[in-house]
């Protein structure tokens, strides 16, 4: 009778570190993730290759009913605007759009990009201080709200508007103190310094503008939701003082994005699935500011909401591939992954949770986790106790959905697939790989730069 | 079937005496007072390397019991002594003589 042999792990030996076990008494041990939504790692790895995007439609939507959830049952008037360029795939803006979400969006590009996914200019809400001529008067004649940033662009928009005979809708972008730091001041007109009020007592009287928002976005990654009601607060102040002046109804306040995700910040003491703010804390802070502000009843603004990395960052996983472990000079092992910071590029803020697609046993070692660039800075984890693999195991990063399909560059490898999972589990590639055609197609050789000899 | 991966066979590859080894994989080192954690695989090169055994009857012994690929082990082998050296868990090498 042939004897079974036993399953072979990588011998470790770790140094027994006398002393207090974990404070938070957290169990050490990384919890694989064999599968997304029901589809095992292995076989979205063995179809589509490795690395890959793995986007979760389920996911979106069930924190998007999240997040609507909190916000409507507290305030009548809510509406979510997808920021475009926390992802702006075709297939997750439409989610989104499907969802009932208007389009944020603060470049021409991304303004196209709605327009092609069949947002109405009158759901565009147009943000960022780069705006073109050619962006404005778009933005005018397709009756978008154009969020204005500086003095410069206020009167840019006046004259769009006076060439082109149609009153421009816009809102007013105002940047304040809400008692945390960094504090964001170089987006739009101050509130202390009465900047923002100048602003409001130039367009109000002017035929050619129709102020209808007053729009903040107190910076990224807030933990506070105390800063969200001293910022509600204010606009509502301002709101107030607008209708008592010019008689005139403000119809939206945009509290903008800014709500963290369960992502853990690079320096941060505590993890971010302990840190982070709820949906629910978030409305309850803006909602009751509003409530309980001064403004008339039956003159409530509409809420606006920006939200972006908190809608899509857990809908995300990036799969890679061990391509190899090697021993470092003091001993510590590092593990050389097929994922760069190129395509991951949040790795150079957070402290993302990499976990094995398979079950591992116990023993971890204090391990480096590179990316496969030829280039010092592409570290994905830093010191971090990780099972032991071997070169072709498959890895999953979590919580990837945000920023890093927009911000990826294409430097010394391709960007690979992205494919979302369905909610009948159907994967679609909604975004392909790309490949030396892709990328040649814009560049051009020169006629004496075509022949050489070595 | 003789490997032809190996380009490098450590040469000592002595365990310090006194090193003692539990049955769970418990290690300690009266020389420096540390104590270590193996896991099954360590627990088992450790062992053999307490009993005087030569890097390739390590590597035949091993295949004997696990369901391994033969580079695989000889790379975790190697990369394991590198580790037990940098703990000072085996005898230093004699200095050459010039």
């Amino acid at each position: 009778m042939e004897t079974r042999k036993s399953t072979f792990e990588r011998p470790v030996i770790n140094r027994v570190n006398a002393g207090l076990p974990d404070k938070f008494g957290m169990h050490s041990k990384l919890r694989s993730m064999p599968e997304i939504d029901s589809i095992p790692v292995e076989s979205l790895i063995g179809l589509y290759g490795s690395p890959l995007f793995v986007l979760s439609e389920k996911t979106i939507r069930e924190t998007m009913s999240d997040a609507k959830r909190a916000f409507t049952t507290r305030y009548p008037k809510v509406q979510f605007a997808w920021s475009y360029k926390t992802n702006y795939l075709d297939a997750v803006c439409r989610v989104f759009h499907q969802e009932g979400s208007w389009a944020e969006v603060v470049s021409g590009f991304e303004y196209e990009k709605a327009v092609a996914n069949g947002v109405e200019g009158q759901f565009i809400l147009f943000n960022g201080p780069g705006k073109t001529t050619e962006d404005i008067d778009r933005a005018i004649t397709q009756g978008s709200m154009i969020h204005l940033d500086h003095f410069d662009e206020l009167f840019l928009v006046m004259g769009c508007a006076e060439r082109l005979g149609k009153r421009a809708k816009v809102a007013l972008r105002i940047n304040m103190d809400t008692g945390i730091y960094p504090r964001w001041d170089r987006f739009g007109f101050n509130y202390e310094n009465g900047e923002a009020w100048q602003a409001v007592n130039k367009i109000l009287p002017d035929s050619r503008l129709e102020l209808v928002g007053l729009h903040t976005h107190i910076g990224t990654y807030i933990l506070s939701t105390n800063a969200y009601a001293v910022a509600t607060t204010k606009l509502a102040e301002l709101t107030v003082r607008i209708q008592r002046k010019f008689n005139h109804t403000i119809k939206y306040i945009d509290l903008g994005g800014g709500f963290a995700s369960r992502n853990t910040l690079k320096g941060a003491y505590l993890p971010g699935t302990d840190t982070c703010p709820s949906f629910d804390n978030y409305a309850e802070a803006i909602t009751a500011s509003l409530v309980n502000s001064e403004i008339q009843h039956d003159k409530m603004p509409m809420l606006i909401l920006e939200t972006g990395r908190a809608l899509i960052d857990d809908a995300g996983c990036l799969l890679g591939t061990v391509l190899a472990n090697k021993r470092l000079v003091d001993g510590r092992l590092s593990m050389i992954l097929d994922i760069g910071v190129n395509m991951l590029f949040t790795s150079f803020w957070y402290e993302h949770a990499v976990v094995p697609s398979k079950e591992t046993s116990d023993y971890t070692e204090n391990t480096t986790i590179y990316g496969p660039l030829c280039m010092n800075i592409d570290v994905i984890r830093d010191a971090v106790q990780f099972p032991v693999l071997e070169r072709g195991d498959h890895v999953v990063v979590n919580r990837v959905g945000a920023y890093n399909m927009t911000q990826w560059l294409q430097f010394i490898t391709y960007r690979p697939n992205v494919v979302m999972i369905g909610m009948k589990g159907d994967v679609d590639v909604i975004r392909k790989a790309e490949n030396y055609s892709s990328l040649s197609m814009h560049e051009h050789i020169p006629d004496h730069l075509i022949h050489f000899r070595l | 079937m003789q490997s032809t991966y190996i380009y490098f066979i450590p040469g000592a590859m002595k365990l310090q005496k006194n090193i003692a080894i539990s049955e769970s994989g418990f290690v300690f080192n009266p020389g420096s007072g540390e104590s270590f954690i193996l896991n099954r695989t360590g627990k088992n090169i450790l062992e053999l390397l307490r009993d005087n055994k030569m890097f390739e009857e390590i590597i035949e012994l091993m295949m004997g019991e696990y369901e391994v690929d033969r580079i695989v082990l000889e790379k975790s082998i190697l990369d394991f002594i590198s580790v037990l050296k940098s703990y000072g868990l085996l005898e230093k090498e004699p200095a050459s003589a010039n």
